[in-house]
């Protein structure tokens, strides 16, 4: 049996200390951890940064250092720094360092590095390396070597050669959620489908179990199956969920694509073990004759600057879309005949909030809200441009009439200046698979011995 | 015609991956399942996202009285014509749409 403990769903969401005591104290094989995903968007990845702030992430790294040399166990977290870059990974390693000394404890730290050379990459797509996923975007070569950075997503198999250095703690840049938590049972020999299926259910924390924000929860995997169970006072495991976790941020809830392999939980059976437990069996693992690892890319999509408005006279609020339209036309041709730029070289947007803000055309609901909140978004090839334009902006947003008969009128400024840099944005572009001869051709593994 | 948060739970949508949208409607008990299963469509759910129907996955999950909707994201998590960058929003679209009940539709 492999004894798990998952002390959140990342971390920088905090954990519940007297769950994780009791989770040191049943004695884990290993203490895994996710720090990051996709889900907060392209520019943390396109930046190579954390979304969470160091002050948290180191108190709560630090709390978990403690717990790994109290329960005599690796500690490793998967996809670090939110995006799992290798500025990210030493990010973390150096916030780690910290703790080591800190803790006046030796620590030995294996580093598992997944960021790829977007060259090397591009040169992969040229030779059918790299190969598309369902709605993939429609690339080449070309921009996938302007990406800012690329990270190929590790699977069990990296992260087990990061646990067999030793190591009293691994540092993966990205890998799958699953992949941190499903490494040692399926070295140890435990139930690959249900290896697989145990570590997406704890892929997020107590998500699967009732009182979802408490974190902490203990798997145990075994040659049949797994058992979950939460640790936190007042939490539940039932079958139902647990079993309706697998719908959680899954486009298919039978079916979860792996390095390697897929699972496929059709057949799986939960079954109650007392008001708190779990036990899952049947899940199966199919193994796929490739071996191909997810890639995650996000390169700069211009730099962009906001403006924001409020309207609320009523006669502006029922027409705040024509009065943005209007707006949105006026400004773009003076900013072609002032700046000498064409359409291709900037964009204007003003978003309604109140009215289509969340929808856009797709919006079903319309009704006459007291006040209209207005966005100006402009994006430009370069920083400068996005700013002059949103200075162009400035005034329509301020003082544009609806008719030319009417006074001017004055609309509610929130801040000086109204112009507010948003530096340059990012966009993913990459749904796609890098297929690898060996599991560590795309990566790196080294090792360092804190003091 | 009863809207679909009428007869559901609760509708929840998220991203699965920043090119995919998934909506999970948890109908909560067999009667409203089985509303919800005979009473909305994936072409309604195409209409409503301008999504290509052929495009959508469906899973009715009977075992948790709950009906999936996968679909590719209306823009890609992120890009700049993006308006909510975790998707959450995306539920109210389908929770204020009208649900055509047995009844309804056996009386057209």
């Amino acid at each position: 049996m492999v004894r798990v403990l998952i002390p959140s769903g990342a971390l920088g969401l905090d954990y519940d200390s007297e769950a994780l005591q009791r989770g040191i104290a049943a004695k884990p094989d290993i203490i895994a951890i996710d720090g990051g995903s996709t889900d907060s968007g392209p520019s943390y990845l396109g930046r190579g940064i954390s979304k969470y702030a160091r002050s948290s992430t180191k108190i709560e790294w630090a709390g978990l250092m403690q717990a790994r040399a109290e329960a005599d166990c690796p500690l490793v977290i998967g996809t670090a720094g939110t995006c799992g870059t290798d500025s990210a990974v030493d990010w973390m390693l150096d916030i780690t360092r910290e703790i080591a000394a800190e803790q006046g404890r030796p620590v030995k730290v294996a580093v598992l590095r997944s960021s790829q050379e977007p060259e090397q990459i591009a040169a992969d797509f040229d030779a059918a390396r790299v190969t598309p996923l369902p709605n993939a975007p429609d690339i080449d070569a070309n921009l996938i070597a302007s990406c800012s950075n690329i990270v190929a997503l590790a699977g069990a198999e990296q992260i087990t050669e990061a646990l067999n250095t030793g190591a009293d703690v691994v540092i993966a840049g990205r890998t799958t959620d699953t992949a941190i938590i499903a490494a040692l049972p399926l070295q140890k020999g435990c139930h690959p489908g249900g290896a697989w299926h145990g570590a997406k259910i704890g892929e997020c924390g107590a998500l699967c179990a009732t009182n979802p924000q408490s974190g902490v929860i203990l798997i145990d995997f075994d040659t049949e199956g797994f058992t979950v169970t939460p640790l936190a006072d007042g939490a539940h495991a039932t079958p139902h969920t647990v079993s309706a976790h697998m719908l959680y941020e899954n486009s298919d809830p039978f079916i979860l694509y792996e390095p390697g392999g897929h699972l496929d939980v059709t057949n799986a059976h939960y079954r109650a073990l007392d008001e708190t437990s779990v036990r899952v069996i049947g899940s199966m693992w199919v193994p796929s004759e490739q071996y191909t690892v997810k890639l995650e890319g996000a390169r700069g999509a211009g730099f962009q600057t906001v403006l924001m408005a409020l309207l609320r006279e009523e006669h502006y609020v029922a027409n705040a879309h024509i009065w943005a339209e209007d707006i949105v036309e006026k400004c773009s041709a003076k900013a072609r005949d002032r700046l000498d730029v064409t359409s291709d070289d900037f964009t204007i947007e003003i978003r309604l909030i109140g009215k289509t803000a969340s929808f856009g055309s797709l919006e079903t609901k319309h009704v006459i809200p007291t006040e209209v909140g207005a966005i100006g978004i402009v994006t430009a090839k370069t920083e400068c441009l996005s700013g002059e334009i949103a200075k162009l902006l400035n005034p329509y947003m301020l003082h544009h009439p609806l008719t030319l008969e009417e006074e001017v009128p004055t609309f509610a400024f929130l801040f000086s200046p109204a112009e507010m840099p948003r530096g340059e944005i990012y966009e993913f572009v990459l749904n796609h698979v890098l297929h690898l001869e060996n599991p560590m051709d795309a990566f790196t593994l080294e090792v360092h011995n804190l003091a | 015609m009863p809207k679909l948060g009428d007869v559901a739970q609760k509708v929840r949508s998220k991203n699965a991956g920043p090119f995919w949208l998934t909506v999970d409607i948890f109908c909560g008990d067999k009667n409203a399942y089985k509303c919800v299963v005979e009473g909305f469509s994936t072409l309604q759910v195409a209409r409503i996202f301008r999504a290509e129907p052929q495009l959508i996955k469906r899973f009715d999950i009977p075992d948790l009285n709950v009906v999936k909707f996968s679909l590719p994201r209306p823009k890609t998590q992120g890009a700049s014509a993006d308006r909510d960058i975790h998707g959450a929003s995306w539920a109210a679209l389908l929770t204020e749409a009208e649900i055509g009940t047995t009844e309804t539709r056996s009386k057209k």
